[in-house]
């Protein structure tokens, strides 16, 4: 079992005909996902990397059955491109645009928010994140495929970047990753670490979980506490930003908003205190899975 | 982007949210003599991004023109610590020249993204002015948040009852619904992160008045506002405007060990993991995800800009980036800049063999490291000699 993909994922994916697009479903395909179809309003009836392109999300999910969609719309268009999906009926989207305006994120969400108020199962990945990774079955956005290894440990990151160095770390240590989904940094995000979480709960193949956060918002702290009641795997988490100078900070609401949640401090205390290993050097992540999941296997 | 105040107040004013009269902005010294001031008493105001301005001596009361031009005179040029600026020196190059006002009463009017909600918050206290922080932190209740829908903006019954809440006055009650609207209108349309009017105040004689305005804009909507170009950047230094027109992330930073990396997240985690090998960055900088040749030179450039560096250590994952590119562009800078200080580099992911060997290769003296911690420890060594 795996989370979000598996071998008979089978995706779409919209801006195919970009540059970014182009290189990225390339390379997916050559990891041995199903790319079944591209939309680029303008270009349909065309081919490209030999799998059908259509000008509509709805056309394509129609010709060929998509139930994912990977997105890399340039940000003036990339909100509308995630509605699209959606109201074309796919339930799994990940966004890998970056630079979406926030606001425009909001929308999207109130939309989602709505369409599962009717009893969608919709989970959106991004924007501006790495994209979701089931090892050696299907690859769905821009990590570099061969660091990762089919494995028991279930990744979940803020950062893309990040997220390749722990993959890196626990392959290296003869381990391997159920799923890897980066989640993205963006303040409006769809899936968050609960949501991942929740998903890798009822996961057979995940046995451990690995969160990667930083600083800023407050999604560490609610993760945390979600932990503490109602995850039962070890987790273990990293967190980007202690030497991070404060920002230059002006006007009160981000302040009254957030309160004292968001610092490295904050977020290693509300870690630590529901359970979580913490690991502090960056290089030693995937060495401190590795000593504590023998520890366990042993005792 | 932040906006100081004279430009948000430029916004409200599009958006018709009522403001004292303004008299005008002041840039250089001659200016002082030319301005037309129609009242007194007047207020001038530094145009200053930070907070706490009032009690750094940044905003005067003259009562004649006399005065008035005394108080410009001095504060034009001046240097400003306040609690906002973290020990540091700002310059006050822009004056505000307005009406006085009356105030009867304060009241604390804002909208940001609210993050946790996924959607834009309108936040209000019945007392507004300076000490607002303190407030949310010491009677958290005396806050009022109400979810603003991002499609929608604030309906009107929600205006209505925020203003009953707040007990707002007959007299300025349908003044200040429509203000709240309208503020949020302008949050959604201008693509705001925060707009902020503190204090929003009822005068002696009824009326309600924007006094000040926080605006900053969120720039990942560029694209769709041309007007910004106009925006001077107010809060970047030279070398980080630089490194923004190349489409480079950078910080400047009190260390000694210079740093290029990929994703802010890696970026931040290699400040992290100097500090733990015992040094200090001088920099944080993320070359994004697909910088090509010509901008990693120009990083390179830029971080040896700063005097203070003393080590470079470079720390890539190559996922969109590939490692031999950012092996070529390394080794490219290197020939063009002349580096003196020792040079680490820490390569991983997409054709790291290929990028090794092109480093290896190049003639220069660069020292590879396998980890982030290795690279660390190495770095923090070298510069220390």
């Amino acid at each position: 079992m795996s989370v979000i993909l598996n071998k008979d994922s089978r995706i779409l994916v919209q801006g195919i005909t970009g540059s970014q697009g182009s290189f990225h479903a390339q390379q997916c395909m050559e990891y041995g996902s199903k790319i079944v179809a591209g939309v680029t309003p303008g270009k349909g009836g065309t081919t490209h990397l030999g799998v059908p392109v259509f000008n509509t999300v709805k056309e394509a999910v129609k010709e060929t059955k998509a139930d994912v969609s990977l997105i890399f719309v340039p940000p003036p268009f990339a909100a509308d491109s995630v509605l699209e999906a959606a109201y074309a009926g796919i339930d799994k989207i990940i966004c890998i645009t970056e630079g979406i305006p926030v606001i425009d994120m909001a929308k999207v969400k109130k939309h989602l928010d709505s369409l599962r108020k009717a009893g969608r199962k919709i989970i959106m990945v991004g924007p501006n994140c790495p994209g979701v990774i089931t090892p050696e079955e299907c690859k769905a956005g821009i990590m570099p495929g061969y660091i990762h290894k089919k494995g028991n440990i279930g990744i979940v990151s803020r950062s893309g970047t990040l997220t390749y160095e722990a993959v890196w770390q626990i392959t290296c240590q003869g381990m391997g990753q159920s799923s890897v989904i980066g989640i993205g940094g963006d303040p409006i995000q769809g899936m968050n670490f609960i949501d991942a979480l929740k998903l890798f709960k009822d996961d057979v193949q995940t046995r451990a979980v690995i969160m990667i956060g930083e600083i800023g918002g407050s999604a560490e702290e609610e993760a945390a506490a979600y932990i503490k009641e109602n995850f039962n795997k070890p987790v273990f988490s990293f967190i980007a930003g202690k030497t991070a100078p404060k920002g230059r900070r002006m006007g009160h609401a981000g302040a009254i908003v957030e309160g004292s949640s968001g610092t490295h401090e904050a977020k290693v205390k509300a870690l630590s205190e529901a359970g979580i290993t913490v690991v502090e050097n960056l290089s030693e992540i995937g060495a401190k899975v590795a000593a504590a999941l023998k520890t366990a296997k042993a005792g | 982007m932040k906006l100081v105040e004279y430009e948000g107040k430029e916004l409200f004013a599009k958006y018709g949210i009522p403001l004292s009269k303004a008299f005008g902005v002041i840039k250089n010294r001659e200016d002082i003599s030319k301005i037309k001031i129609d009242s007194y008493p007047c207020v001038i105001k530094a145009q200053v991004l930070a907070g706490g301005r009032g009690k750094a001596g940044g905003v005067k009361i003259a009562k004649d023109k006399a005065e008035a031009e005394k108080i410009m005179e001095k504060m034009l040029g001046m240097k400003m610590v306040t609690h906002q600026t973290a020990g540091k020196e700002i310059s006050v190059d822009e004056i505000l020249i307005c009406e006085s006002a009356n105030i009867e009463r304060e009241i604390y009017l804002a909208v940001t993204m609210d993050r946790k909600a996924g959607k834009p918050s309108l936040i209000a206290c019945a007392e507004g002015g300076v000490a607002i922080e303190e407030l949310a932190h010491s009677n958290p209740e005396a806050i009022i948040k109400i979810p603003v829908d991002p499609e929608t903006g604030l309906l009107d019954f929600q205006a209505r009852e925020l203003a009953y809440a707040l007990k707002i006055e007959k007299e300025v009650f349908c003044s200040f619904t429509d203000t709240a609207k309208k503020l949020c209108k302008l949050f959604i349309e201008e693509d705001a992160s925060l707009a902020e009017i503190n204090p929003l105040i009822v005068t002696k004689d009824k009326k309600l008045i924007a006094l000040d305005s926080k605006v900053i804009t969120d720039d990942n909507a560029s694209f769709r506002h041309k007007e910004w170009d106009n925006i001077p950047d107010r809060e970047s230094s030279e070398i980080e405007k630089e490194a923004k027109e190349i489409g480079i992330n950078y910080i400047a930073l009190d260390g000694n060990i210079g740093c290029m990396v990929n994703g802010a997240g890696l970026a931040m985690a290699t400040l992290d993991t100097i500090k733990l090998a015992g040094g200090d960055a001088a920099n944080f900088l993320d070359v994004g995800g697909g910088a090509n040749v010509d901008q990693i030179t120009k990083a390179f450039k830029i971080i040896l800009k700063d005097p203070k560096v003393k080590a470079v250590m470079i720390n890539i994952f190559g996922g969109i980036m590939k490692c031999d590119n950012i092996a070529s562009g390394v080794t490219e800078a290197a020939k063009n800049v002349n580096i003196k200080v020792p040079l680490i580099v820490r390569l991983e992911g997409t054709r790291v063999k290929e990028g090794k060997e092109i480093l290896a290769k190049s003639g220069l003296k660069i020292h590879q490291a396998d980890s982030a911690w290795e690279a660390a420890k190495l770095a923090v060594q070298l510069a220390g000699k």
